[in-house]
């Protein structure tokens, strides 16, 4: 939907062959325009600047500024509380691959993105195949699964709080009514469950997101390829495999970057379900800059760990993005 | 032969087709079950008074349903009056209702005039600017937390700040820092932009030639056919300042200027075991989203495909 009209995007060709409007009518023919110096344009399109001054003033503070400061925090020991905030070179870039619980927030970290991304993505396309046929109450049950998407995480992480309560938990009652188990687990507070259960939260929180997506993405394959494809005398199998897949492709793709950015950053969970407990195997990257910054008040320590996070997500975003790349050509 | 054949095929095509649709039937309506029994439970167990909450086997249909358990959350400030911090749920919802209204008006006023110039119009930088806007799309939150929790203790002549921005506490626990920081956003205006980019420009120039100024031209032609993009990026601006808990968490501190999120998990946290009153509260942070979703389901998920489907 970008360039519907066919042109390109102006941000992609920064000098346009045939130069259109530019916002005000010119009298003068165009070869003459183009001679006019920088200074003439920008005053003939003050305007311009100036309905974009409110959101560029914002954003060079709190985006522009804010990085550079953060960066400049990195190279110093700045604690909120004492007025001395001397510049230490490396040192937190040292400390930090010192830390142990640092290293176990990385770990964590992975451990959680690697197993609730790929689930979330996969159950929301199993959904999506379901639901993209001709079923009755079809809306319905798009709503049903749709609905933690729209419920606040806060709320989410409460309720599946007590749903794994060890004494009254409704995970114990119904597994120990089915036997699955024979006492009652205690999830949270468990040093080799407690990942495994937000999780589980986690991806149920989440399918509905990838489903949706993978719907908008199923309704865009045209009807012509799998008509050709019966004629070629493949099965339903190998329709989902040979057409459905491949189409799919930039929407996967999609909901992959986006699965790893958002969930690099959990945090709500954390803090409302464990705490980052039981012994820190759930302290994630953003709960270890939380302690770091609002705890403990280390400000330049937090901000050199949120730019290391900041790099990891870069190199993975652009390793995803060389991926789709080649998978375009 | 030849008919019969293709009656046989498409016999058999029929019911393959049933066949899926049974299966969808067979694993979506349990699914879809277990999808929603966390909120049955929570709006079961909303109306049970604690000793029920805490029976076994647990009870989806509550014996005795009361509304004690609401009317103790929301008359929290009444009862707590005595010298301890006063906890007021009405306003947590009365704030984030502020918060979130405030921070989708701004963003709508401001990432539409954004995206209109660097949709519609040329001059000198813009390309420039706007690659300066994509290119921080991808920095998480948290890298600018730390400097912008700085920044607005530092505003000047704020909150007890003299003009250099020492002494007080700035923007820090106050509106201003819930609502400025998030008043531009660097997707919606791309979002927008990519929208604005298919109305034809020679709309515009025969408005230009009518007279019409450029204010004019961006609220009575673009606008009104960027429509659908400004609802979607809307309904997202608004859910996600609503439910977003990170920022509060940090600079707000006083129970006056939480917002519903903050408020619930804070009371998580301070009162463990009282789960009759957490639960109603619940109840009551998620209504909003799920009536705004209800009525607008069409648009946010056109919204989601709008987003998405670019890649």
């Amino acid at each position: 939907m970008a360039t519907v009209d066919g042109r390109r995007a102006p941000a992609e060709d920064a000098r346009p062959v045939q130069p259109r409007t530019s916002g005000h009518i010119s009298t003068e023919p165009p070869t003459r325009k183009h001679r006019r110096g920088i200074g003439w344009r920008m005053r003939r399109n003050w305007d311009a600047y100036l309905y974009l001054a409110p959101g560029l003033l914002l954003f060079s503070v709190f985006t522009v500024f804010a990085l550079g400061f953060a960066f400049y925090l990195t190279f110093h020991e700045w604690n909120i509380i004492e007025p001395d905030r001397p510049f230490i070179g490396l040192e937190n870039y040292r400390d930090m691959l010192e830390d142990e619980r640092f290293r176990r927030s990385v770990y964590n970290t992975m451990y959680f993105t690697g197993a609730s991304v790929p689930l979330t993505m996969l159950i929301g396309l199993g959904v999506a195949l379901l639901l993209n046929q001709p079923l009755r109450g079809r809306g319905i049950l798009r709503t049903l699964y749709f609905l933690p998407v729209v419920t606040p995480f806060v709320v989410v992480a409460i309720v599946w709080k007590w749903l794994y309560n060890g004494d009254f938990g409704l995970f114990n009652y119904y597994l120990l009514k089915t036997h699955l188990i024979d006492e009652p687990l205690l999830w949270l507070a468990d040093k080799n469950l407690a990942m495994p259960a937000v999780i589980l939260m986690s991806v149920w929180g989440g399918v509905g997101f990838s489903m949706v997506v993978y719907l908008a993405g199923l309704q865009s394959i045209p009807e012509e390829l799998y008509d050709a494809a019966k004629v070629d005398g493949a099965g339903a199998f190998a329709r989902l495999r040979y057409v459905t897949i491949p189409m799919l492709r930039p929407t996967t793709l999609f909901l992959l970057v986006m699965g790893i950015i958002g969930s690099f950053q959990v945090f709500t969970q954390i803090f409302v379900m464990t705490s980052g407990g039981p012994v820190d195997r759930t302290t994630t990257m953003v709960f270890y800059i939380y302690e770091a910054a609002f705890k403990f008040y280390e400000m330049g320590y937090a901000s050199t760990l949120a730019y290391v996070l900041f790099a990891m997500l870069f190199v993975f975003t652009l390793i995803q993005l060389r991926l789709y790349r080649r998978t375009n050509t | 032969m030849n008919g019969a054949l293709v009656r046989v095929g498409w016999r058999h095509a029929g019911r393959r087709h049933k066949l899926g649709m049974v299966l969808a039937y067979v694993v979506l309506v349990p699914g879809a079950l277990l999808f929603v029994a966390p909120f049955a439970w929570m709006l079961s167990a909303s109306f049970q008074p604690l000793g029920d909450i805490f029976s076994w086997p647990p009870q989806w249909i509550p014996k005795d349903p009361t509304v004690d358990g609401y009317k103790t959350f929301l008359g929290l400030g009444e009862t707590t009056g005595a010298g301890t911090e006063a906890e007021n749920p009405w306003r947590w919802f009365v704030n984030s209702a502020f918060v979130a209204s405030s921070v989708t008006a701004l963003q709508l006023f401001f990432n539409s005039l954004a995206a209109y110039v660097f949709a519609k119009r040329q001059f000198p930088g813009r390309d420039l600017i706007f690659l300066g806007f994509l290119a921080t799309m991808m920095v998480p939150g948290q890298v600018t937390l730390i400097p912008n929790y700085i920044v607005l203790k530092h505003i000047p002549l704020f909150g007890g700040n003299d003009i250099f921005g020492q002494g007080g506490h700035g923007w820090l626990d106050s509106y201003y820092g819930l609502i400025l920081p998030g008043a531009v956003s660097a997707f919606g205006i791309f979002l927008l932009r990519q929208y604005m980019m298919s109305i034809p420009d020679e709309l515009l120039d025969a408005a230009r030639i009518d007279g019409a100024s450029e204010f004019r031209i961006y609220s009575r032609i673009v606008l009104p056919l960027t429509g659908p993009a400004l609802a979607a990026t809307a309904i997202f601006t608004f859910t996600y300042t609503w439910e977003d808990f990170f920022w509060p968490l940090i600079i707000i501190s006083s129970p006056d200027h939480y917002t519903a999120p903050l408020g619930l998990a804070l009371y998580v946290v301070k009162n463990r075991t009282a789960w009759d009153v957490l639960l109603p509260g619940s109840v009551i942070a998620t209504l909003p989203m799920i009536i705004v979703f209800l009525i607008f389901q069409r648009r946010f998920i056109q919204g989601i495909s709008l987003s998405g489907l670019k890649g």
